[in-house]
């Protein structure tokens, strides 16, 4: 792959895509040639500063950025140490970081001559992404969804279809996440021709997991200047929540370079660590082949992948982002997992300390912030990706409260 | 010289068209699997493919995801199918293709697989997401073995990358005459033609063509082009159809008959 200095970050995978041993494109033939055409694509799309340029002014007016790093002092004081600031992805338009990387491969597509847009959504925030921008660059778009997930997260439903896209609803396998991106993977493979995959995580073939990760790394961007300016210093540690992996990856891409700086990724604990109760990767699974990429994958003693559970639609999921898995392994950044249960404490918790409701995906990052913030000291700085806000959770959250009688009057 | 080779070259000797079998392993049941399998060998099939059930077979259509459902249902994992094709290879004559994703066979390590593999009596395997630059291991750990690795060609497919799967494979190549997964189509479409023509451009290697054939003038019309007729999909439906009855096998040998025809 050619080393093209630009706008985006340069820690490129070798040339076949990988990070370690890691990543990889593990795809059916009918899509080598379009995956190939859309390495190039961006390869020449990150060299040009016209293409930057439009990137950033979309980012700029209409997504909002940069987005605040709130100083929490009242979440600080109550979980009895170190200064917690809050990165506040939330507030971008649409409510969630996935806009930052559906613009960028809208754009993308549009360069390529592709008229139509196929995307997965879990928690359909990154379907809400794509549908905001299709309607923004006048693109068809349309995205598949598991009928377990359409059921969780209506709202997010509804959202898409006022904004023009049709949703399809996938009902085979766990019906979640997973199996919306089978079908979006078919869809493609049926039709490369027209169609771009919008793919939501940096997840997937080489160059989905790189280019992600540069579309997100504007968060990290943003977030170690803006703790240098308000803390005087970097961060102690940098935490997020991890499903596929990619608000994690595009905060932590800015302080890879920094050592003093620990990168911490939270992963869905479910019920417990026990086979379909969960979607913790390095905590239950083992390298493996999924969906185009080599990683952490649940699967069980003969290579078939494990139902998993979360309460947050976006993190369940059974395989993580090729380059969390590398990081892991290199021992530069750590994974933990936080349960339902404190995600969804959390998640209130945040709500009454600081005026602000996250999403459950993000509310894993504060239950674990929660947890081990004392053991930083009281001196420590730790940044939080908060990833995206809690309205499309809101309706869940009060019938699970309802249900295990935790709601307080 | 491999039984895929011998069984192709047998083919262009006589000038016939061959024909390829699909079938999903464990469908509906490991016992009724091997029951369809020697049944195809008897009813003429040239080459038998026999697809691992995965639990994400995102290359493949309804009809496959189906059966594969009703595979892993019933018990059916990697390990268990070789043994079964074990138990009835002898009685066999067509050349046996292993397809399957990648992760099955990782899982259950690529050691471990050959040799279980080669004890079954397997004569290639093809693994649907593991593209020439992806499978190195695969193919030299199955050369040792003397099992063919093949590989997949489809319209989008690149003539320098038709080069690379006709220099890295072995046995036969295997042609999706149409964009998209797996299933049942009405007409044998023109990107059949022309992927063809470009492959004949290239190599010498036998070419099955696949994807969406399902009647014998089908079988015939991609005989024109190609060495054999893949037919999948359309088989395993005959299978689903009759998966309760006590007729399935006989359904299933008249069928192959039928295409033959």
């Amino acid at each position: 792959m050619s080393k093209v200095s630009s706008w985006f970050g340069r820690r490129d995978p070798d040339a076949r895509g990988y990070y370690g041993a890691f990543g990889g494109r593990f795809v059916p033939e009918t899509l080598v040639a379009p995956i190939e055409a859309l390495e190039t694509a961006y390869l020449e799309a990150r060299g040009d500063p016209a293409f930057a340029a439009e990137l950033q002014r979309l980012l700029q007016h209409y997504v909002g950025r940069e987005t605040p790093l709130w100083d929490a002092r009242r979440l600080s004081a109550a979980c009895g140490g170190g200064r917690i600031l809050l990165k506040r992805e939330d507030l971008t338009h649409t409510g969630a970081h996935k806009i930052n990387n559906a613009l960028g491969q809208a754009l993308l597509a549009k360069r390529m001559g592709k008229a139509r847009i196929v995307a997965e959504t879990g928690a359909g925030q990154h379907g809400v992404a794509s549908a905001t921008a299709c309607a923004l660059l006048g693109l068809e778009c349309v995205v598949y969804m598991g009928t377990e997930d359409m059921r969780r997260q209506a709202l997010n439903v509804f959202r898409m279809r006022l904004l023009g896209a049709t949703v399809c609803g996938v009902d085979s396998g766990s019906c979640t996440l997973k199996d919306a991106i089978n079908e979006a993977m078919r869809d493609w493979v049926a039709r490369p021709g027209d169609t771009h995959y919008l793919l939501g995580s940096a997840l997937g073939p080489h160059p989905y997991p790189l280019m992600v990760r540069e579309f997100q790394s504007v968060i990290g961007k943003e977030a170690r200047a803006q703790c240098l300016a308000q803390a005087g210093r970097l961060p102690d540690a940098v935490i997020a929540c991890v499903g596929g992996g990619s608000n994690a990856i595009g905060i932590f891409d800015a302080f890879i370079d920094d050592p003093g700086v620990k990168l911490i990724g939270v992963e869905a604990g479910g019920e417990a660590i026990r086979s379909g109760r969960h979607a913790a990767r390095f905590a239950g699974g083992a390298a493996g082949v999924l969906q185009g990429t080599r990683t952490f994958v649940l699967q069980d003693a003969h290579g078939n992948i494990e139902a998993t559970h979360s309460v947050s639609a976006g993190l369940d999921y059974a395989a993580v982002g090729p380059e969390h898995a590398f990081l892991q392994e290199t021992g530069r950044a750590e994974y933990h997992h936080a349960s339902d249960t404190e995600a969804l404490q959390a998640f209130q918790d945040l709500a009454r300390l600081e005026g602000i409701i996250p999403a459950l995906e993000s509310a894993h990052a504060i239950a674990y912030v929660q947890r081990a913030a004392r053991a930083f000291g009281p001196d420590a700085v730790l940044v939080v990706n908060l990833s995206g806000r809690g309205d499309k959770d809101v309706q869940s959250v009060e019938q699970l409260l309802q249900e295990s009688n935790r709601v307080s009057p | 010289m491999s039984r895929l080779s011998d069984r192709f070259a047998a083919l262009r000797r006589t000038g016939q068209t061959g024909l390829v079998t699909y079938v999903t392993a464990g469908d509906p049941d490991l016992e009724r699997s091997a029951g369809i399998i020697t049944r195809l060998d008897r009813a003429g099939a040239d080459v038998i493919e026999l697809g691992v059930p995965f639990s994400d077979p995102l290359a493949d259509g309804p009809v496959i995801q189906r059966a594969t459902e009703r595979a892993l249902a019933a018990g059916a994992t990697l390990p268990r199918v070789l043994d079964m094709l074990a138990g009835i290879r002898a009685g066999i004559s067509a050349p046996v293709v292993i397809f399957s994703y990648a992760n099955p066979i990782l899982r259950m390590g690529l050691e471990r697989f050959v040799s279980m593999a080669r004890q079954a009596g397997v004569d290639g395997v093809l693994t649907l997401d593991m593209p020439p630059e992806e499978g190195q291991a695969f193919r030299t750990a199955f050369g040792e073995a003397g099992i063919d690795t093949i590989f997949l060609l489809s319209p989008t497919t690149t003539v320098e990358r038709i080069r690379k799967a006709a220099a890295l494979g072995s046995g036969f190549l295997y042609g999706i005459s149409r964009l998209g997964v797996t299933g049942v189509r009405e007409t044998v479409d023109d990107s059949a033609r022309e992927l063809a023509d470009r492959v004949r451009a290239e190599t010498d290697l036998p070419l099955a063509l696949g994807f969406g054939l399902s009647r014998p003038e089908h079988v015939k019309a991609v005989g024109k082009w190609a060495d054999a007729a893949v037919v999948g999909s359309a088989l395993v439906k005959v299978i689903a159809e009759h998966g309760n009855s006590p007729e399935l096998l006989d359904e299933v040998e008249r069928y192959v008959r039928w295409l033959r025809s």
